[in-house]
């Protein structure tokens, strides 16, 4: 190869290397779902939520999840989104327009942020103690409805799960054993009481995760409390 | 000189050969494509097109589209390494079972205005026309029907439309359709082209009388239990009626459910009876979907296929038992659930649990297959359990040998002096790893389970067993128990079963357990379920343990999340030595629970189709 040859090359290498291509979104948007400051405990990848950024031709959702601690994260580019949780998800109440379609929170990006969602949830759980040893968990908790009037729903059932992973929930594979009240056997809501066996898990362990949910008439999703590690 | 005559013959060819009119230059007829007006001079042509839309029909469950449109639901295990996600998820995602092909409703569309075009009936009889009319409009309803089924309401869209390069396609975006609408339209466009469909089952491939009546009949049905069964389930419904049908429409849904298997049944579409050619019931049973003869009055609508005539599936291939198999190690992946096998009734029409006795003390049987005697024919008749033949050869499933002290032994790998042929062994593929294998559609033809061959088993998307089902579902729906248990009685009494029902017999319960026996790998469970408002609560995310299964049986809305198997042991020493005892086993594969959420009732539709139809609304729950 000639002189020429190589220089073109050269050439044509350093020609391709301008920027071509837009940056990786980068501003980190974080949120928790909150009741007067205090978080929800949702399922794992259960509940949804969707972010629409407009002006960009066709609209389209970008959907996500909720964390089961009632998180989101998403790194996105600044702008301005507006966010919806799709209906019937989630154990809250989400406002809706007067036609019905869930409405949008308006969302600014710019950098990272963390933000707050308020929402109205059904029920929360309160005063909630778990105590377990290596044969038992127990917990005690009450129940406060929040939601009342033309948007109050009643009580199926509540219970206790118990998980070697830190994904506790009523999923088939998110609990190893449960206990389950129907709502019948504490009127009142008040001083439910609760307990499971600890299975044994192979390799063995010294700990547990321990939550418990609320089963809403007429809602899917579960409300749950954080989730709590039990050592013993 | 010479050279300059030659280049001035050369200079005049070139400039004449190019004094041809431009359209006439330029206006060739196609010589690899024929242009509309030659196909529809031609019903040989008009019915080669027809044939391309019959094979674009959409099935749920259909022996071409794959084994695995039959597994899943907890009616059966896939023993497939590849398809163990059927049983290691924990519910479905909202796309899924989605259908929203309106390039095949165009395509239906243009068929049906180029067939109307007057120019059309100087060329063929006006009786082809009525014909190929009405069995364009009945593939476009079949279609609907299919959609509705899926989606809810969908556009409704019933002429090919056009888009006319201006740069706004918004008059060309249509909002979903009432649920209810796109019932009626099915039901209303069978009334409207039975009588130009021939009234005898001649050609089961084509639309008859029968099928659109069938059709019209299945689909008043679903509108009805939707109708009815949706006030269980309030929030999986649109306040605008997309997705939800109102309840008061649910007894004239009935009627028509009633009325139009009534057509069928008082054989005014076309001779039609219960297949009965076979003195041995469950041989007869299986049958039903193996002979293709025109003995078989039972099948009213079929997709046929022909072997060494390049139709084929490979159903039989990929299910065929192990030992049995025409191809080697390919076989064995379908394998029916013990969930589905104890739902099976005695003779007398009771339900028993299949007698193994408990982990204490288990019952010894001489042959493996007396465990299965004295059921419902069709148990025999759609399952090949340890024990039965397939051809000629009786199947070799044994999970190992156990001693008297109650020891099991026995190894990993089948075929050994310990495990049989056909397995079971958890997690070893294309044997079966529940204990039984599938006989309904199971081709016994020599040569069928070749993969180069196939087998040409006809699909049957309608059958008289359905209808009169249909029939008594309707019937029992609008307070005639006695005319319902009289329907259920003839499918029954074709299952060998002894006691008749009466009308005091007949609730919910047996209908969802008369459809979920007969109908079983027919395609028609999910959608039973869901129009039944129970899909939730049968699989509803719980692990399912084997006394959930053998102290619910025939109950509606017992659960079946997980499927189980059964294996049959022999016994090595003591007083039993030589016979066979069963024991419940869940494969270790079923790792995942079912969860159907109510998210699930309606499929999801893709938010490419939403963005680009701000019109369509989205479905509930999702």
């Amino acid at each position: 190869m000639n002189k020429y040859g190589l220089f073109l090359l050269g050439v044509l290498a350093f020609a391709s290397c301008k920027k071509d291509n837009y940056d990786a979104p980068s501003s980190q948007l974080t949120g928790r779902v909150v009741y007067q400051g205090e978080q929800l405990g949702f399922e794992q990848n259960q509940v949804t939520f969707e972010l629409y950024q407009s002006g960009f031709g066709k609209t389209g959702p970008m959907g996500s999840t909720f964390k089961q601690d009632g998180t989101l994260n998403a790194l996105l580019f600044n702008g301005t989104y507006k966010m919806i949780v799709p209906n019937g998800q989630g154990p809250f109440i989400w406002p809706k327009t007067a036609s019905g379609a869930p409405d949008s929170l308006v969302i600014n990006v710019n950098g990272s942020q963390s933000i707050d969602i308020n929402v109205t949830p059904y029920y929360m759980i309160r005063n909630l103690q778990i105590n377990g040893s290596s044969s038992t968990v127990t917990a005690k908790f009450d129940l406060e409805q929040i939601a009342t009037g033309a948007d109050a729903k009643e009580v199926e059932e509540v219970a206790l799960f118990v998980n070697k992973t830190d994904f506790v929930s009523n999923s088939g594979d998110h609990k190893m054993r449960e206990q389950k009240k129907p709502a019948s056997d504490f009127p009142g809501l008040t001083n439910i009481s609760l307990n499971a066996e600890v299975p044994s898990v192979t390799p063995a362990q010294n700990y547990m995760f321990v939550r418990v949910g609320v089963k809403i008439d007429g809602v899917e999703d579960w409300l749950y409390s954080q989730v709590q590690k039990i050592t013993y | 000189m010479k050279k300059i005559i030659v280049y001035s013959i050369v200079g005049l060819a070139t400039a004449l050969s190019g004094c041809k009119k431009d359209s006439d230059f330029l206006d060739i007829p196609p010589v690899q494509v024929l242009p509309s007006e030659t196909v529809f001079s031609d019903p040989a042509l008009i019915l080669s097109v027809l044939g391309d839309l019959y094979n674009r029909q959409v099935d749920f469950s259909s022996l071409d589209g794959g084994w695995r449109t039959f597994a899943d639901f907890s009616e059966s295990f896939p023993s497939e390494n590849g398809s163990d996600f059927l049983v290691t998820r924990s519910g479905w995602g909202y796309g899924e079972w989605g259908t929203w092909d309106y390039g095949y409703i165009r395509d239906l569309n243009l068929f049906l205005q180029r067939m109307d075009a007057t120019e059309v009936s100087t060329k063929i009889t006006a009786g082809d026309k009525a014909r190929f009319l009405a069995e364009g409009r009945f593939l476009r309803a079949n279609y609907y029907f299919e959609m509705v089924k899926r989606m809810g309401g969908v556009p409704l869209i019933i002429e090919p439309m056009q888009y006319d390069y201006k740069g706004d396609p918004t008059y060309l975006q249509r909002p979903r359709a009432k649920e209810a609408e796109i019932y009626d339209f099915v039901i209303s466009e069978a009334e409207e082209i039975k009588n130009d469909l021939p009234a005898n089952l001649a050609d089961k491939s084509r639309a008859t009388k029968a099928a659109a009546l069938a059709m019209e009949s299945r689909a008043a049905l679903y509108a009805g239990s939707i109708a009815k069964y949706g006030a269980t389930t309030p929030t999986v419904s649109l306040s605008t009626g997309e997705v939800g049908i109102a309840a008061s429409q649910a007894n004239g849904y009935y009627t028509i459910a009633l009325r139009a298997a009534n057509e069928i049944i008082d054989q005014s579409a076309g001779t039609v009876s219960l297949y009965r050619a076979l003195p041995d019931l469950e041989e007869n049973f299986a049958a039903i979907f193996l002979d293709k003869s025109s003995v078989n009055q039972e099948s009213i609508f079929i997709e046929d296929f022909k072997a060494f005539a390049g139709k084929t599936h490979g159903f039989t291939t990929n299910d065929q038992p192990y030992s049995r198999s025409d191809e080697g190690g390919d076989a064995g992946r379908l394998n029916p659930s013990l969930n589905l096998v104890e739902q099976f009734e005695l003779l007398n029409g009771t339900f028993a649990p299949l007698p193994i006795g408990t982990s204490a003390s288990r019952i010894a049987y001489n042959n493996q297959e007396d465990l299965f005697a004295g059921r419902d024919a069709r148990l025999r008749g759609t399952i090949l359990v340890p024990g039965a033949y397939f051809k000629s050869g009786q199947l070799k499933i044994k999970a190992g040998e156990i001693t008297s002290a109650g020891t099991i032994v026995t190894t990993d790998a089948s075929g050994g002096s310990l495990v049989g042929t056909d397995g079971p062994v958890n997690g070893l593929e294309f044997r079966t790893q529940t204990g039984f294998y599938i006989r309904k559609w199971l081709d016994p033809q020599t040569g069928s389970g070749r993969r180069g061959r196939g087998s040409d088993v006809a699909f049957i998307r309608y059958r008289f067993g359905e209808v009169l089902l249909n029939a008594a579902e309707a019937a029992f729906e609008l307070g005639q128990p006695a005319v319902a248990a009289g329907f259920m009685n003839q499918v029954r009494e074709r299952a060998g079963i002894t006691t008749p029902l009466t009308a005091a017999d007949i609730n919910f319960d047996r209908i969802v357990h008369e459809r979920r026996v007969e109908l079983a790998f027919e395609g028609h469970i999910l959608f039973d379920y869901k129009r039944w408002r129970i899909a939730d609560k049968v699989w509803n995310g719980d692990a399912t343990s084997y006394s959930d299964i053998i102290n619910n049986l025939g109950k509606a809305t017992a659960k079946s999340t997980q499927p189980w198997g059964l294996w049959p042991y022999r016994v090595q020493d003591g007083a039993n030595a030589g016979k066979w005892i069963y024991i419940e086993t869940k494969p270790s594969r079923v790792t995942g629970v079912n969860r159907f959420q109510l998210g699930n009732y309606y499929s999801a539709i893709g938010d490419d189709i939403r963005a680009a139809n701000p019109t369509i609304v989205r479905q509930p729950n999702q």
